[in-house]
């Protein structure tokens, strides 16, 4: 009997007897002799918690990766998380509930989503928020769909710098053969380039698919975008990193119909890429196309305040094969992450972290400018994240970088052998930035 | 009734303390600088701590009591595994690291596929999908892919019962596929002949869960893969209700080529109000290379990633899976070893099939065609008629201190009622949810406002979803600051 199977031999006879059979075996009868396993599982033995514990340190022991300092970011960020974020997720009552769909024992996860989807509209500059995507590429490519529902036009114009990654899934989600997909090149500067979107978006488009800051961190001008792809009835979606909304302006004052972007770096653990959380917010005319769950306030029989999932006649179960999407599990737990995490940086909390990463990069940028032969890609300003074009192989020196106790930025080998991007969050100190720095400069001195 | 985290802002609060910024400023350019305050409370760690914690009281969860909500495995979560999943080593890993540096975790992924490929009896697994429905697509789009491959790709059909969950059409949408509905029989199994008759040269595949959504075994099981196969067709598993199975019968073994299965379900990893959960796909050698983009390679110099597309189908989410529920399964898994998992399965029915026994003379037990497995549909239609409503029974239910089974699904049972125990419950539990419901029962005969008034003992009454609607309010307006 395992330690999870409270009804032993005495309870299991004693309950067949009531089920009116004679064996465990006979309860089998539907299943066909033919396909019955033969014999048991081919699995390891039982392991106790003590075996397990140690097994699980010894993984832990072959991830040098968690004891490098961090300098890569790419869509996954190593920012620094509150220990209240923890003690609230592993309690009991959020974390082994299932979705709220008794909504009268379910206020605590559904006020928390509500305080989430205004958190996310207010960061966004949005009107309402759903209550969660998987990530934020399954969320860039939700929104591309949800403006070909709005739009019904089968085409999307997506931005030649969004992260590759994204691009990717977009594809995924879209390929079955019904759209189309085409990708807007970026120019020298590392921007989108506004006139070729114009002459792609000739003939009608559902919208234009940019990144905010863009994957090179060089930051679109969003509002000369909206005016493009609004003059051709399309509209704008744009993928936002949060942190950096605390100190550029939101996508949705500047036009952008809907907004989406990873939740990751709101209290989230990198965890070697999940579980992650994205967000998805839009304006008061589109929140009806929104795919996934929404918390909707109301009152109960004696008029007292509550919170219900609504607008629910758009999912997969009740619409079926007509829903905006067969999105059922989310990430709730990892929104409720960053609901908490929003509510401890809070106001100016959060614009410290969001300037602390400006600055970093910032720092480290031109730290790294100074050193022998590292150069600019883009010269435009940039948020987040930069590129670098060093004098030797990005490849080679992230390596050496790793026996230094680095993990440094990303090689971008589309942008050349040398370029590398990087970031500096607000866990970076000046010191650990003037190490990496240093030992850079050493290889590279080395190496040239 | 808790106020809002609005509601206790003050200006000047904070709740974590951040270190001084100790490198130079850099400015923020005029025309890309954020205009306005974003709106986020300004709080102490004591008021969030507080706030958090009194919300988390107006939840109920699988540690306060039994959930048998039916569909969803609602079983006890190993606390241990959260433990596990959060050690610095594993949780503090950039998903961009090197391979060798994270040799680690890419041996868990390695050996949970592994793992889990002897459990569904198929030959290579996909980690990447964050949850069922997205399983579902990754499995709908290899069968689509190996179509196309071979010149089929005209075949644009997908079956499915009319009892499917409402992922299966939703996702079948999502893959460009035309939904064919299959009729199901007078005991709720899929009509054979007429799955005959709807395979053709259009079929690309059929999904089916198996048990149905009726908690009952498809005993033509062979039958019916092979009309599929016959037809040029590729079988697809939806494991949401592998608890019933676990090393009594694997679906590659019943002639399915795919299957998902619901890692945050069977396997035990929490849900977490809503996710995340974790959709990881089996399939045959055949579909192997079109599975999705991030799978991990067994080498001589160790464990690598294969993180590119080749003639994958592609990428589901812009990194590996969700990576953290993928530690807890391969936990639990190991925790309990062949004997045990079987044993989870073996009870599972049990606790099943002794509450359909007890609550059958009370409530209709349609489609009852000898033992179900992990869970069963009973039907509220003669309590309807009297005016009780099957949501009026969940709600009541919640009264008593349990969660309610899933109601209204599967839609071919009026009033549905579907209640899956698993493993985790004991004897004891499970009676005294029996004799509530018994009471139940009772009240809708003797005083039915109590059944229609409920519930009456939780955080808030009856709420008014159509309210929510027509009053849509989905976010806190701004007060009128400044």
């Amino acid at each position: 009997m395992s330690i999870f199977v409270p009804n032993g031999k005495a309870q299991q006879e004693q309950m067949l007897d009531v089920i009116g059979v004679g064996k465990f075996e006979d309860l089998l009868t539907p299943i066909p002799e033919s396909v019955h396993l033969k014999g048991e599982l081919d699995l390891p033995s039982p392991a106790s918690e003590l075996e397990l514990l140690k097994e699980f340190k010894g993984f832990a022991a072959q991830n040098s990766s968690s004891n490098l300092v961090c300098f890569r970011g790419a869509g996954a960020y190593d920012h620094y998380i509150p220990s209240a974020i923890d003690n609230i997720l592993t309690r009991s009552e959020f974390l082994t509930a299932y979705t709220p769909y008794q909504a009268e024992v379910s206020q605590g996860t559904l006020q928390s989503i509500f305080e989430y989807q205004t958190m996310i509209a207010r960061l966004t500059g949005c009107d309402a928020a759903n209550a969660c995507m998987y990530d934020g590429s399954s969320a860039v490519a939700e929104a591309a769909l949800m403006a070909i529902r709005a739009t019904r036009k089968k085409r999307i114009l997506v931005s030649g710098a969004l992260n590759p990654r994204t691009i990717d899934v977009i594809h995924t989600y879209m390929g079955n053969g019904d759209f189309e997909i085409n990708e807007v090149p970026f120019g020298t500067d590392g921007l989108i380039d506004l006139e070729a979107a114009d002459q792609l978006a000739e003939g009608g488009v559902a919208a234009l698919v940019l990144q905010y800051p863009n994957y090179f961190g060089s930051i679109e001008n969003v509002q000369a975008a909206a005016d493009l792809i609004h003059r051709h009835k399309g509209l704008l979606v744009v993928a936002a990193d949060p942190v950096a909304l605390g100190v550029i302006e939101a996508p949705g004052r500047l036009g952008a119909d809907v907004v989406v972007g990873e939740g990751q770096p709101m209290g989230v653990a990198m965890s070697y890429g999940g579980p992650y959380v994205g967000f998805m917010a839009t304006n008061a005319r589109l929140l009806r196309k929104m795919p996934g769950r929404i918390v909707g306030r109301t009152e109960d029989r004696a008029g007292n305040t509550g919170y219900v999932l609504t607008l629910q006649t758009r999912e997969q179960h009740i619409k079926r094969a007509k829903a905006t999407s067969n999105i059922c599990s989310n990430q709730a737990l990892m929104a409720l992450a960053n609901v908490i995490y929003l509510t401890l940086t809070g106001e100016t909390g959060f614009t410290e972290v969001a300037k602390q990463c400006w600055h970093k990069s910032h720092y480290l940028h031109d730290r790294l400018l100074e050193t022998n032969g590292v150069t600019d890609v883009f010269d435009v300003p940039f948020c987040r994240e930069f590129v670098v074009n060093l004098p030797v192989s990005a490849e080679d020196t992230a390596s050496a970088m790793k026996e230094k106790g680095y993990l440094a930025g990303l090689p971008m080998p589309c942008l050349g052998d040398g370029a590398m991007m990087l970031t500096a969050t607000e866990k970076r100190t000046r010191e650990e930035i003037d190490g990496f720095v240093e030992a850079l400069d050493q290889y590279i001195r080395g190496a040239v | 009734m808790e106020k809002t985290i609005f509601q206790y802002s003050s200006p000047g609060r904070i709740g974590v303390a951040l270190p001084v910024l100790d490198v130079p400023e850099t400015a923020i350019p005029e025309q890309f600088r954020r205009k306005e305050f974003i709106g986020l409370p300004e709080v102490t760690e004591g008021q969030a701590m507080r706030h958090f914690v009194r919300l988390s009281t107006m939840n109920f969860s699988i540690e306060q009591g039994f959930y048998p909500l039916g569909s969803c495995t609602m079983k006890y979560n190993p606390r241990l595994h959260e433990f596990l999943a959060r050690i610095d080593g594993l949780a503090a890993v950039h998903p961009l690291s090197d391979d060798s540096t994270v040799q680690g975790t890419l041996e868990i992924m390695y050996k949970l596929g592994e793992l889990l490929c002897e459990i569904t009896g198929f030959k290579a697994t996909t980690l990447q999908p964050a949850a069922g429905a997205q399983g579902e697509f990754a499995g709908l789009m290899l069968i689509k892919k190996w179509q196309d491959e071979r010149g089929q790709g005209h075949r644009n059909e997908v079956l499915m019962p009319d009892s499917a969950h409402g992922t299966n059409p939703a996702t079948s949408t999502l893959a460009g596929l035309k939904v064919i509905s299959v009729k199901s029989d007078k005991h709720g199994r899929v009509d054979v002949e007429d799955l005959r008759s709807k395979a053709g040269e259009n079929t690309c595949a059929f999904m089916l869960t198996n048990p149905n959504t009726l908690g009952i075994f498809e005993s033509s099981i062979e039958e019916i893969t092979k009309i599929i196969h016959d037809a040029g067709g590729l079988n697809y598993m939806d494991g949401a209700n592998m608890n019933a199975l676990l090393g009594i019968v694997r679906p590659g073994d019943m002639g399915f080529d795919v299957c998902h299965l619901n890692l945050h379900k069977t396997f035990s990893t929490p849900h977490g109000g809503g996710g995340p959960g974790s959709g990881a796909v089996c399939c045959t050698e055949l579909l192997r290379q079109f599975l999705p983009a991030s799978t991990v390679e067994k080498t001589e110099e160790g464990y690598k990633l294969r993180d590119r597309m080749g003639k994958s189908i592609g990428r589901l989410l812009a990194f590996h899976g969700n990576v953290g529920v993928l530690y807890r399964a391969y936990a639990y898994i190991r925790t309990l070893g062949p004997k045990g998992l079987r044993e989870v399965s073996e009870v599972a029915l049990i606790n099943a099939n002794y509450m359909k026994a007890r609550l059958k003379p009370y409530y209709e037990v349609p489609n009852d065609d000898g033992p179900c497995m992990h869970e069963f549909v009973a039907s509220g239609a003669e309590m309807a008629k009297k005016g009780v409503k099957t949501l009026d029974i969940a709600k009541r239910l919640l009264d008593y201190g349990f969660h309610a089974p899933t109601i209204y699904f599967p839609q071919i049972v009026k009033e549905a009622l579907m209640i899956e125990p698993t493993e985790t419950e004991s004897l004891e539990s499970i009676d005294a949810f029996i004799d509530a419901m018994i009471a139940i029962a009772e009240e809708v005969d003797e005083k039915p406002h109590l059944v229609t008034d409920a519930p009456v003992n939780t955080p808030v009454l009856r709420l008014d979803e159509v309210k929510a609607v027509k009053d849509l309010c989905l976010v806190e307006p701004v007060e009128h600051e400044e």
